[in-house]
C-alpha cells in the first residue's frame, strides 16, 4: 500500500551566515502491506510529520521515491489524494461553520454528488458516535468530539488507506480511549489501512500491528511491538524492601539480574524471563532473611526499546534539539 | 468542468460563513459610506476649481471611493485565510484532489460577489445625494472596479498564505496602501499637484484605474486613460491570480 525508498527533506533555515540545511528526513525507507496497521513513533522533530506529508503529497520529496496506493506521490499526486484519507493533527474545519455543510463540502471536493456525500457523512457521524451534532459548530464541540469530526472528514471518500497524525494529542485519557476504538474499526469494519503516527508508546502498543521508529530523520527500527521489546534484555523486577535490608536485597537480585539499580528502598534489575525466575529469586530472598513489601515485573515499554536503539529515552529525545519539525 | 463544480463548492463554503457573519462586510461598506457622507461635503465648495469637466462633488469622488473600495476590501480578503489556515481548512482541502487553483477562484468570486454588492450600495447612495452619470459608463466602472478588486483579492490570499501571520500581514498593507492612497487621486485631483507630483502619480497604475472609472462614469469611453487604467486592471488581474495560484500549489503552504 506503501513504498518509500531513499526519502528525503531538506529545510532551509536562518538567514546569511546562520544559514543552513536542515535534513528533516534524511533517507527513509519504508513498506506497509495492505490491510496492516501502522504505527509511526518517534520523539517530537525526529520527522514524523515531515514523512506524512511527503506521503500525503502536501511535501515534494527534495529526493527519493514514494508509491502511495499504487500511485507515484510526484507524478500522479492527484490519484494518490483520491485513494487517501488524512487526519491533521491541527484539524480540518473551521471553527464556525456547521459540522454537516463542512463534512458535505469536503465530500463534494472529491467529486462526491451532494446527496451522496451527505448520505455518507451521516452514516459517519452516526459510527463515530457524533449523531446529533451535524448542526454543531466545531467551536462549540469537546476535543474528542472535534477530534472524530477530522475522522469524518478524512473518511468521507471512503479511502482504503488513512493517514493519521497524532490523533489522541491533547485529549483526556476517556476520549483518547474510545478515539482507538474507532481507529480499531478502520480496519475491522472498513478494511481500510491504517498509518497512524504519535510519540506515545501506549497507543502505538495499542493499535498497531507494526511499529516503525524514527530518530533524527532515519528509520530506526520496524516490528511488532512483542518482537522490538524482545530486544530488550529482560523484565524489570522492582522490589521494595525496608532501608536496613537495600544491600541485602540488592545483592541476591544481582545474582540473576543484569544493571542493579537502588533507589531509597527500591531495588531494580533486569531480568531474563523474570515469570520463572521470580519464584527462586523470591526463596533465595526469603533464605537470606530479606522481607520483601513488594515485587513487582514489568514487562519491557516501548521507551524501553527506543532506549535500547537510541542510547536516550524518548522524554530526553524531545527535550536534545535535533531537527526541526515542520508541523504546519 | 470539475474545475468550475470545485470553485464553486468553495464559493458556496465561503458565502455560508460570509452570510453567518456579515460584520466584515458591513465594516467594509462603512469606510466609503463614511467618506462619502463626511468628506463628500468638504468637496463641495472646493470641486469648481478642478479640471475634472464636473463641478459635481459626488460625481467626482463617488468613481474614486469605488476604486478604493475595490482595493481596500479586497486587500483584507486574505485575513479569514489565515484564520482558516490556522484550523487546518487550507491543508484539509489540499490533501483533496480538487484543483489548486480552484481553491482560490472559489474564494476571489466570493470577495468579487461581495465587492459587487458594496459598490452598488455606494453607487446607490452617490445617485442619492446627487452623483449623475452615464448609465452604460456606471456599469463598465463598476466592471473595471470588480477587475481590480479581484486582483487585490489574489493578492491579498497570497500575501496570507505566504505570511501566515495576521501581526506580519497588517504592516505590510499599511506600507503598500499608503502610497497608492495618496498617488491615485482618489480623494483630490492629483491635477492639482505640483509637476514632479503628476508625473510621480504616472507611475502609479491605480491612478490610470481611477481616472478611468472617472472618465467611464461621465460616459467618455475613448480616453487614454479608460484605454490605461482597463489595461491596468487586467494586467493586474493576471498577476494577482497568478501569484495567488501560485501560492495554494506551493507545497508546504
Amino acid at each position: 500500500m506503501i513504498t518509500a525508498r531513499g526519502l528525503v527533506q531538506t529545510f532551509h533555515t536562518g538567514r546569511g551566515k546562520n544559514a543552513r540545511e536542515v535534513r528533516a528526513v534524511d533517507g527513509v525507507d519504508l513498506d506497509v502491506a495492505e490491510g496492516e496497521v501502522v504505527g509511526f513513533l518517534g520523539p517530537n522533530g525526529a520527522g514524523k510529520t515531515t514523512t506524512l506529508r511527503m506521503l500525503t503529497t502536501l511535501l515534494r520529496p527534495t529526493a527519493g521515491t514514494a508509491t502511495v496506493a499504487g500511485y507515484d506521490v510526484v507524478a500522479e499526486s492527484v490519484q494518490v489524494r483520491r485513494s487517501i484519507g488524512y487526519v491533521s493533527q491541527v484539524g480540518s474545519t473551521f471553527s464556525g461553520a456547521y459540522a454537516g455543510d463542512e463534512v458535505v463540502d469536503h465530500g463534494m471536493l472529491y467529486g462526491m454528488a451532494r446527496v451522496e456525500a451527505v448520505r455518507r457523512g451521516q452514516e459517519l457521524f452516526e459510527q463515530l458516535q457524533l449523531d446529533g451534532l451535524w448542526k454543531r459548530m466545531p467551536k462549540n464541540m469537546s476535543g474528542g468530539q472535534k477530534r472524530r469530526l477530522d475522522v469524518v472528514m478524512g473518511l468521507i471518500h471512503d479511502p482504503s488507506l488513512v493517514f493519521l497524525d497524532e490523533p489522541t494529542t491533547g485529549l483526556d485519557p476517556q476520549a483518547r480511549a474510545n478515539l482507538w476504538d474507532h481507529i480499531e474499526g478502520l480496519r475491522s469494519r472498513l478494511g481500510a489501512t491504517v498509518f497512524l503516527t504519535t510519540h506515545y508508546l501506549d497507543e502505538a502498543d495499542a493499535l498497531a500491528d507494526r511499529i516503525l521508529i524514527i530518530d533524527q530523520g532515519t528509520i530506526v527500527a520496524s516490528d511488532t511491538a512483542d518482537n522490538l521489546k524482545a530486544q530488550v534484555s529482560g523484565d524489570l523486577v522492582v522490589l521494595e524492601v525496608s532501608a536496613d535490608q537495600v544491600t541485602r536485597a540488592a545483592e541476591r537480585l544481582g545474582s540473576i539480574a543484569d544493571g542493579v539499580e537502588t533507589d531509597g528502598r527500591r531495588v531494580s534489575g533486569r531480568v531474563q524471563r523474570a515469570g520463572r525466575a521470580v519464584p527462586g529469586l523470591l526463596r533465595d530472598l526469603e533464605s537470606a532473611g530479606v522481607e520483601l513489601d513488594s515485587i513487582e515485573v514489568l514487562r519491557p515499554t516501548l521507551d524501553d526499546v527506543f532506549l535500547t536503539l537510541t542510547g536516550r529515552s524518548l522524554r530526553d529525545a524531545e527535550s536534545t534539539p535535533t531537527t526541526e519539525e515542520v508541523s504546519a | 468542468m470539475t474545475f468550475v463544480r470545485e470553485s464553486n463548492v468553495v464559493f458556496r463554503r465561503q458565502i455560508r460563513m460570509n452570510l453567518r457573519n456579515p460584520a466584515w462586510v458591513l465594516i467594509g461598506i462603512m469606510q466609503p459610506v463614511l467618506y462619502l457622507v463626511l468628506f463628500g461635503p468638504l468637496l463641495k465648495p472646493l470641486v469648481s476649481s478642478f479640471d475634472t469637466g464636473s463641478d459635481n462633488a459626488y460625481t467626482f469622488l463617488v468613481p474614486g471611493l469605488l476604486v478604493q473600495l475595490g482595493m481596500f476590501g479586497a486587500f483584507f480578503a486574505g485575513f479569514g485565510l489565515i484564520g482558516e489556515w490556522r484550523e487546518g481548512v487550507i491543508e484539509a482541502e489540499r490533501v483533496t484532489p480538487a484543483s489548486r487553483s480552484a481553491l482560490l477562484v472559489g474564494r476571489l468570486m466570493r470577495d468579487v460577489i461581495q465587492l459587487l454588492v458594496q459598490a452598488l450600495i455606494l453607487v446607490a447612495l452617490g445617485y442619492a445625494m446627487g452623483m449623475r452619470g452615464d448609465a452604460a459608463g456606471i456599469a463598465l466602472g463598476i466592471v473595471i472596479t470588480l477587475v481590480v478588486g479581484g486582483a487585490c483579492a489574489a493578492a491579498s490570499n497570497a500575501l496570507a498564505l505566504t505570511t501566515k501571520s495576521e501581526d506580519v500581514m497588517a504592516p505590510i498593507i499599511n506600507i503598500v496602501m499608503m502610497p497608492i492612497l495618496l498617488l491615485s487621486g482618489i480623494l483630490l485631483p492629483m491635477t492639482l499637484g505640483p509637476e514632479w507630483l503628476q508625473s510621480l502619480s504616472d507611475f502609479m497604475p491605480f491612478k490610470w484605474i481611477v481616472d478611468a472609472v472617472r472618465d467611464s462614469f461621465a460616459g467618455s469611453f475613448g480616453t487614454s486613460s479608460v484605454l490605461w487604467g482597463t489595461v491596468w486592471a487586467v494586467v493586474l488581474a493576471a498577476l494577482g491570480t497568478w501569484w495567488g495560484t501560485a501560492t495554494f500549489r506551493k507545497e508546504n503552504a
